[in-house]
Order: C-alpha cells, then structure tokens, then sequence
C-alpha cells in the first residue's frame, strides 16, 4: 500500500489558483521529493494529498481508492510539520502516542512502538520531558517519531530540517533516508534544499508558480534537465548559460556563440535542429575541463580569467572568453590559478543541455 | 501589578539611576500614584468607616472620622435582617441567588465562547465570517434591545422568571464578547497544530478538549474574571428575568437601600454595599497578576 496518483488536481484560494491541472503519479515505496522556491506551492501540494486542504477540481487516489474527499485521518498517512507542531501540553511520550492512543491501540502496542521510535531516534532520555524543554534538533525528531509510529503507507515530511543547523541537518538526512530503506513505505518530502533533494529521492519533482516542470531521477533532473527553469534551479554553482545559435550541415551541428564556435554534433538532439535556431547552451562547471594554455584538442576555448573563488575542495574560476561572455568552471582546489591569467577550456558537447531560447525547453 | 512591574524598574534605575533627574522623576511618578490612589481609596475609607458607626455618630461626627463605638452589627444586620421590601431577611438570599446565577451562567457562556471561538479559527465552515461578523455586531447592539423579545420567548417556553431564564440571558448576552476573545486567542496558534491533531485522527471534540483547551489556561482566566465581574454586577437581567424569587445580590441591595420607610439606615447600606461588591473585588484582588497575564499573551488584542 502506498501508491500515490494526483489527477488533474485543482487548488484555488478565492480566485487565483495555486495548483492548476496537476498530474502526479507515485510508486509504492517510492521517495519522491517535491523542490521548487518558496511559494511555488509545495506545501500547497502536500496538505492536499494529506486532506487538509480542500481540493477545487481533480481527484486524488491512494491504491486506486478515490480519496479527494476523505478525511485526514481516514487516509493511513504520517506527516511531519515544517514548524514542528509538537503539542504542548503533552509530554515527548504523549505526544508520540496520541494517534495511537486515539485510535484505540492496545498499551502494550503503544509502548512498544514508542520505544521503537524512540530507539530509532535516539529519543528514550526525553521521553517524560515538554516540548518546550528540548531543543529544535530534538523537537524534530520527535515529531518525525510521532509520525513513524503511527504505521502509515505514506508519509509526508514538509520541510522537516530547514530549521536545523547544517551538521544536524546532514546527520538527519541520512537518518530519513536510513529509515526509507529500512520502512520502504511511500515517502513525499517537501524541501527547497536541492542537496537535501538529490541525495533523498528516489524521483524528484521540480516544481514552479503550481507546475510540476519535470519528474525524474535525480542524475536526469541534474544532467538532463527538461527546461532551463530545472537547467539553472539545481546546481550549486549554477549552469553556465550561453545564447546562440545552431547550424546544421549534413548532420554536422555547429553552436555560435559571439566569437565562440564549437561542434556540437556529438550532442544528443531530440529531433534534429533547424538550421540557424536560436538556443541557450546550459554547461555546469564541473563539466568544462580545464587545460593548460598551450595544450591543442577541439572544442577549445580560449580566455582570461576574472575571478578566483576558493570553496573547499575545488575552486571556482571565472573566465571571461568575450566581451560578453563569461563561464565559471571548477577546478580541483590543489591547483593553482591566478586573475588575469590566460587559460584553454574544453566544452564537451554530450555533457552540455541545449534549450530553444524562445521556449526553454530542451532539445 | 507592582511586583510584575518592580524587576524592570530596578533594572532601569541601576543602569542610569545615578542621575538626579531620574530620581526627580520617580518621586514624581509615586506621587501621583499616590495622590490618585488616594483619590479613589477615599469613597472605600468613607463607605467602611461609617459600615462601623451608629446613626447618632453618623449624624453628629465628619464622615471621614474614625467610628468612636466600633460595632459589627450594621454588617450582621445587612446580611441578614435587613428588609427588602416587605421581606427582611437581608442580603443573604441575595448573595445566594448570584451564586446560583453565576455558577452556570459563567462556566457556560465560557465554555461555550471557547467552543465557538475555536470553531470559527480553525474549522474553515462555510459562512464562518458571516457568523462572525454577526457576532461582533451582536457584541456592539445595546442589549437593552433584545429584552422585550426575550420575554416574550421566555413566556412562550416557559422559563420566564426562573433560574434558567437568567442563566439563558447571561450566556447569550456573553457569547459575542466571548467567541470573541476565544476566537482571537485561538488565531494566534499555529495552524498546523491543528492539522497534526487531525492527521492522527482526533474529530472536533477532541482536538478541542485535548489539545486546545488546555493551552487556554491564561484566556480562560481572563473570560472567567471578565464573566463573573459582569454577572456579578449585573442589575438589569436580573431583575427583567429573574422573577422575584432569584432577585440577585445587586437587585436586592437595591431594594434595601431604596426602602422608604423610616430613618435612612447609613451604616447598613454602607456595608450591604461592601458585601454586594466584595466578589468582583476578591477576584480581582486574587487574580490581577493572572489577568495581566493573560492580557499579555496577546489575548485581548485586536
Ligand atoms: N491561505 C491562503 N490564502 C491565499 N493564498 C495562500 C494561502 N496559503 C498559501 N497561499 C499562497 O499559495 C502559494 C503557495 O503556497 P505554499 O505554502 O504551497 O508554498 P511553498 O511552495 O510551500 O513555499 P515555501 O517553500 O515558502 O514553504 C503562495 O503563493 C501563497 O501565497
Ligand atoms: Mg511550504
């Protein structure tokens, strides 16, 4: 159980519509990850398949079952709130047992649940304490728990680490997908952390302005992006974006680009290109090679470089090729380069994205 | 009050008390709080004083003299001798009377302001501002207007004149101002609290008795003060809906006080009125740091 399928979901407030048409379909025990920017409606999104939203148009099934209309707790889903939303009245125990508590488990049950959740999440110290006595870290492990222990087929985590610090934040995100592996239960997981997204997912969906803009794995979000919305969302440093123009000769497809000129015939086309078409190059910088200035090969470019940014294990290097151009690049960090220095890059055709510049969708 | 208030006030006075100005102005603040206190105590100081003397002293000696035969009797008299009209067995029946009045009437109007405060900020209910907009308007409507229907509905089911009548009044006179408060301190909590509650199944009434109602200690509080204030001193519904059985304290004192024949008894409708306006202030006096807190958490805002 756990199969997830949104069709055509409409969500309105008043007039404007937040969701509008949206098609999802989740495997059982699939991760998938919801990321786009803030108030792209990823919540929105969430809070519908969890039944608290009311639904405009569409339906949305669980195993088959039209459950558009069911009540929250009537769908077998856990979830965990951005905000923790831990009672506070109710110790860490009662907090976790509540569910279960209302719907009529046994004790015994219960308490052999809670102490499982606990172990899990390394919360059996502080079962008897308050919320308001623990700290974020611990706050959002309980309220995961309170999610795990209540069995469900799906479970719904909106935002669930974007309040923690960066280690706790690593060390919880490898705890979830611990707990994937081990539970295999659906899980949606809202975040507009793309690390977070790309290590978790099994399938992620990029979302922006209520549209799901691509569904994939992680390896096609990132090297097959669909538009150049998905193209320059995810990344960190960002894609190199180049406008130009494509020519095709007899199955020799040649980019232009201001004083840049490279084939790209070993580039997968959709279909084939129109000759002369207008099109953004997207190139990420860890996939332009570096070289030495006298080094020869195709595809070179040859340019100056502007800025130098040092981010740990590699380092950043901006080089201006034209007037217009400039295109970021890493570099392993034991290298050294220094501004103003002339360096030759080589752009590999199979590992660069081309999108029609007036549609932005990949060709 | 003061000892909420002292703490910052030491603090301010030890980070830039050394300056005379500063001192200058402390001793200006004490002053007029004194002076206004003063103000207000007097009426009290004269109202005890003559509660304690005969009427010859009260006649004879200033208003603002100590009483020279200390007696307790005007009080014992008041309590329970003194004549309603034809009746004289004091305020004591009367004082009953609220009690009975005011025990429902305060736990339900609360009760029910909490639920339906609660209803209106988290159950999105179709025409839920309509309602609330009714309700504040209700909260504005002198409700002088509504007796006359009132009675006649009363008449025609039959409570006209009972205990139940008043406990009605009361409990619908205090709903828009209670829906009110609940609703605005309601609003102030997270939404999702609400929506965890319902992912692990509680329905309406136990999100409500399990989860809400136990973060509301301080705006109960504030609702059970600001009820049993108004109840209490209430003279109006009483007096159209109680029917001459369960007169309150307040109409009660009234007919004491108003009684026209014989000799004007001073002392004992001074101390009638301390005994009538003794609960209101035993609340206060006991929960004003409450009340303050309560007020701080946001409650009574907006
Ligand atoms: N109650 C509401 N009334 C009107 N508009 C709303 C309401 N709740 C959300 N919205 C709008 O819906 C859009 C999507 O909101 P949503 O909370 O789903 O964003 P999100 O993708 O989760 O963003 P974030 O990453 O910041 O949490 C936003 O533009 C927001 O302004
Ligand atoms: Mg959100």
């Amino acid at each position: 159980m756990g199969n997830v399928s949104i069709n055509k979901l409409d969500i309105s407030y008043d007039t404007t519509f937040i969701l509008n048409q949206l098609d999802l379909s989740i495997e059982d025990g699939e991760f998938v990850v919801l990321l786009g920017p803030s108030g792209c409606g990823k919540s929105t999104l969430l809070n519908a398949i969890g039944g608290l939203i009311d639904t405009t148009g569409g339906s949305i099934y669980f195993d088959g079952n039209d459950v558009t209309w069911a009540d929250p707790k009537d769908r077998g889903i856990g979830m965990v709130f951005q905000s923790y939303a831990l009672y506070p009245t109710m110790s860490v125990e009662k907090n976790m047992s509540f569910g279960l508590r209302i719907a009529g488990v046994d004790k015994e049950t219960i308490a052999r649940k809670v102490d499982w959740a606990a172990k899990l999440l390394q919360l059996e110290p502080l079962l008897k304490r308050k919320p308001a006595s623990l700290s974020g870290g611990q706050r959002q492990r309980v309220a995961i728990g309170r999610a795990l222990v209540r069995d469900a087929g799906i479970y719904l985590f909106d935002e669930p680490l974007s309040n923690l610090d960066a280690k706790l934040r690593t060390e919880l995100r490898l705890e979830i997908k611990k707990l994937h592996q081990k539970l295999k239960s659906t899980m949606i997981y809202v975040t507009h952390d793309q690390i977070e997204a790309l290590t978790l997912a099994d399938r992620i969906a990029v979302m922006k302005d209520g549209v799901i803009q691509q569904l994939d794995t992680p390896y096609n979000i990132y090297n097959k992006p669909d538009n150049l919305f998905v193209a320059t969302f995810l990344g960190s440093p960002s894609m190199n974006c180049l406008e130009g123009t494509l020519y095709s000769n007899g199955g020799k497809v040649t980019f232009f680009s201001a004083d840049m000129l490279l084939d790209v015939s070993d580039y997968q086309f959709m279909k084939e290109p129109d000759d002369g078409q207008h099109v953004t190059m997207g190139i990420r910088p860890e996939h332009i090679q570096t070289l030495e200035a006298d080094k020869e090969d195709a595809n070179l470019v040859s340019g100056v470089i502007e800025l130098v940014e040092p981010m740990g294990s590699e380092t950043l290097i901006w080089t201006r090729f034209t007037s217009q151009q400039t295109l970021s690049h890493s570099v392993s960090s034991e290298l050294v380069f220094a501004k103003g220095e002339r360096v030759n890059v080589k752009i590999e055709p199979s590992k660069c994205s081309f999108f029609d510049t007036e549609t932005g969708f990949r060709i | 009050m003061l000892s909420i208030l002292s703490p910052t006030n030491s603090k301010l006075a030890s980070k830039r008390g050394s300056s005379l100005q500063m001192q200058w102005g402390r001793i200006g603040i004490y002053g007029f709080l004194l002076v206004t206190a003063l103000f207000f105590l007097l009426p009290l100081y004269v109202m005890l004083v003559t509660s304690f003397k005969g009427l010859d002293e009260i006649r004879l000696s200033s208003i603002f003299a100590m009483p020279q035969e200390f007696s307790w009797d005007y009080w014992k008299i008041a309590w329970s001798s003194a004549c309603t009209g034809l009746e004289c067995s004091g305020l004591k029946v009367g004082f009953w009377n609220s009690v009975k009045i005011l025990i429902p009437s305060v736990i339900i109007s609360v009760m029910f302001g909490a639920i339906n405060g609660y209803a209106l900020s988290f159950w999105k209910i179709k025409g839920a501002n309509i309602l609330f907009a009714c309700l504040l308007l209700g909260a504005f409507i002198p409700y002088q207007v509504f007796i006359y229907p009132l009675i006649r509905v009363y008449a025609e089911i039959g409570i006209y004149g009972t205990l139940t009548g008043v406990v009605v009044s009361h409990v619908i006179f205090g709903m828009p101002i209670m829906t009110l408060l609940f609703r605005n301190y309601y609003s102030t909590l997270p939404l999702e609290l609400f929506n965890a509650a319902r992912i692990d199944g509680a329905g309406f009434f136990k999100v409500f008795f399990v989860i809400m109602l136990p973060m509301s200690t301080p705006i109960i509080i504030v609702a059970v003060i600001m009820q049993v204030t108004n109840i209490w001193n209430d003279f109006l519904i009483g007096l159209v809906f109680a029917g001459s059985d369960n007169l309150p304290m307040t109409v009660q004192l009234n007919n004491i006080v108003n009684t026209t024949t014989g000799e004007r008894a001073y002392n004992v409708n001074m101390a009638a009125t301390i005994l009538t306006s003794l609960v209101p202030l035993i609340i206060y006096v006991a929960s004003g740091r409450w009340f303050v807190r309560g007020i701080a958490s946001g409650a009574v805002k907006g």
